[in-house]
């Protein structure tokens, strides 16, 4: 299996786990040694995108509906020409594309067989949803609208979705940020000094684990302006993960540690910032990503019981109105926001602890 | 008690104004886990002379550690005395490394930056940055200076460990078992190394060891150390001259008598220390 690596010398050491650029002579070992995993047969690998895009949109193209749909600003147009068609036919050129570059371009032919097969994973249940929803009417209309009917309405409200994602997510990272400073603030606080501790723990205990959300109407009241109460929500949400995992690594220095540095002549500076905190990172990135998830849930809570505007109130004005299909293109980019924002939190980790490469297995 | 001063080592430089490490009447008293109290040094004494290499030997459990720790400042006697020169040794300093069998490097830094960490938290990386890189070639380590700890062999890491303790240039290195998790030939290979890097630093030495080779090839004396509460037996001069023969008559025969005050030598011997 890749990912488990056995580095001794100099050399290997910047191997990068994403690496796009291998030597010829490297293929050799290619699926072993880049990383990728390869899901076992190449040229299923390869051709598989092309073959789920085309059923998929055969499926979608041909096969009659079963739901009873009502009627969209779609309906004048060929169904070869609707966005989910549209779409698919896009994604069939890339596949050709992914293919082509696999026959011509050894260099990226482990990133290929990694990312095809999600690809044709991906559109295959694009292909399943439309076939149990729209097509056969397995899920009743107008709760469970196919894929064609979410991106062609949800495009409709582009607009709205665009500025109501561009509003959560200021919303978000502002909160997050704070969240961010003020835990690991407190958790370097509280982990080393032990006075601070005494006092500090039970305080966070009781008042560490109240929800976010129940404070809305209250923190609503405090001011006309939405945007500061609801940063300090999430980042009040996002503090005390933070805050209690930043405390425990700080709590856990392997003491030898410390008696090292005390004996290179360390003071109590070196010690907190170049010897507690660099040991606690990989604790407190933990709380980092607990804190993330919390965000989440905190953002989308917080704007669909009162704070206006964003991804949460759209949410809920278009279940309110019975827009289903709306709904679920609001999740669906609420969905990419929120992997996107852990994608870059993981590359922040890795980048940060990438001392830790060969150490444990991430 | 053979505490005579034997004949100072011949190769050393810069000793005479290093200070005279004294361990006067020190009791450590730890709590046991049953509620009580454990004497784990009873009235210790010793004292070593300006770079000095001097060997403790002594069963486990006797105190040895403790009595680095205390060395290093990072613990305080019960009762007792410890002065480095005429200052009371009362806080870890830079002038006291010491170094563990476990080498403790920082995973989170190369080895280039663990060996600067003395530099960095003394303030002073501008002005010695050089020095780093000296001890990084001193340990033939420059290969492998921008590498993490854990991409090391054990041998290596404990010689960048060793590299680290030096940069400070402490008047007394502490060393416990340093090369106790190494294998037979690693050991025998950095033994040398250490030596080597006594005899050009003139650094006082204070060696925990298990192997009594060892001991009897790198110390000045040895400080044999009875089982707890622990206080030093015998003190035993090495004036074998260096480079020292681990093959020579003198060497074995040096070595048969230490098993012998163990009662070690084998055969049907009273076990009565
Ligand atoms: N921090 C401590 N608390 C309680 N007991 C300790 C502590 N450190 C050491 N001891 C006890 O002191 C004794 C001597 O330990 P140590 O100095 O490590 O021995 P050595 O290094 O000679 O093997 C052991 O019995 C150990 O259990
Ligand atoms: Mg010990």
């Amino acid at each position: 299996m890749a990912g488990k690596t056995h580095t001794t010398d100099a050399a290997t050491q910047n191997r990068e786990s994403h690496p796009v650029t291998l030597s010829a002579g490297q293929l050799a070992t290619a699926s072993n040694d880049t990383g990728y995993v390869d899901c076992g047969r190449p040229l299923v690998a390869v051709v598989a995108p092309m073959v789920a895009a085309v059923a998929a949109c055969l499926i979608h193209v041909f096969i009659p509906n079963g739901q009873n749909l009502e009627p969209t600003w779609m309906d004048p147009i060929s169904v070869w020409q609707q966005p989910y068609p549209i779409v698919l036919q896009g994604l069939f050129l890339v596949s050709l594309f992914l293919a082509l570059l696999h026959w011509q371009c050894l260099p990226a032919r482990p990133w290929v067989r990694y990312y095809a097969p999600l690809l044709a994973g991906a559109m295959f249940l694009f292909g399943v949803d439309d076939l149990l929803s729209q097509k056969l009417a397995w899920l009743p209309w107008p709760f469970f609208p196919g894929p064609g009917m979410v991106l062609g309405c949800s495009i409709e409200d582009c607009g709205i979705i665009f500025s109501s994602t561009w509003h959560s997510l200021l919303l978000l990272v502002s909160g997050y940020v704070v969240g961010v400073c003020m835990g690991v603030l407190t958790g370097v606080l509280i982990g080393w000094f032990p006075s601070i501790r005494y006092w500090g723990m039970p305080l966070l205990k009781v008042i560490g684990p109240l929800p976010a959300t129940a404070m809305v109407p209250a923190v609503m009241m405090l001011s006309n302006d939405s945007f500061i109460p609801a940063t300090a929500l999430i980042g009040f949400a996002v503090w005390f993960p933070v805050t209690m995992l930043t405390s425990s690594g700080m709590s856990n220095v392997r003491l030898s540690y410390l008696d090292v540095a005390r004996t290179l002549g360390a003071g109590e500076w070196y010690l907190i910032f170049r010897v507690a905190i660099p040991s606690a990172l990989p604790t407190i990135f933990i709380g980092l990503f607990m804190g993330l998830g919390v965000s989440f849930l905190t953002l989308i809570g917080a704007e669909a019981v009162g704070v206006p505007g964003g991804l949460g109130n759209y949410i809920k004005a278009q279940q309110s109105s019975m827009e289903y299909t709306k709904m679920y293109g609001a999740w669906l980019v609420t969905a990419v926001l929120f992997s996107g924002l852990i994608t870059c939190l993981f590359r922040t980790r890795d980048w940060v602890l990438n001392w830790q490469k060969g150490v444990i297995k991430w | 008690m053979t505490a005579t001063p034997g004949e100072p080592s011949p190769v050393r430089g810069r000793i005479a104004d290093a200070a005279a490490l004294q361990v006067r009447d020190v009791c450590k008293v730890y709590p046991s886990p049953d509620g009580g109290e454990v004497l784990v040094l009873d009235r210790m004494s010793l004292s070593v002379r300006p770079g000095e290499m001097v060997s403790l030997l002594g069963p486990n459990g006797c105190g040895k550690s403790t009595l680095l720790r205390m060395i290093a400042g990072l613990d305080q006697p019960t009762s007792g005395d410890l002065r480095l020169g005429n200052q009371p040794i009362t806080a870890p300093s830079a002038e006291r490394g010491l170094m563990f069998q476990d080498p403790n490097l920082f995973p989170w830094l190369t080895v280039r930056r663990n060996i600067q960490a003395g530099l960095v938290a003394r303030g002073v990386l501008r002005e010695h940055r050089h020095e780093a890189e000296e001890f990084l070639r001193l340990v033939g380590l420059e290969a492998f200076a921008d590498v993490y700890p854990h991409q090391l062999s054990g041998g290596m890491a404990q010689r960048a460990a060793l590299a680290r303790a030096l940069v400070n240039r402490p008047a007394v290195l502490l060393l416990d078992e340093p090369l106790g998790a190494l294998d037979q030939f690693t050991r025998m290979r950095m033994q040398d190394e250490v030596v080597r890097l006594w005899q050009t630093r003139g650094t006082t030495m204070v060696l925990v060891t298990h192997d009594i080779d060892e001991a009897i090839y790198m110390s000045d004396r040895i400080a044999l150390m009875t089982p707890r509460p622990g206080r030093i037996d015998r003190l035993i001069d090495i004036t074998m001259p260096r480079p020292r023969q681990r093959t020579s008559p003198q060497f074995l025969e040096l070595r048969t008598a230490i098993l012998e005050m163990l009662n070690f030598a084998g055969g049907a011997k009273d076990g009565s220390a």
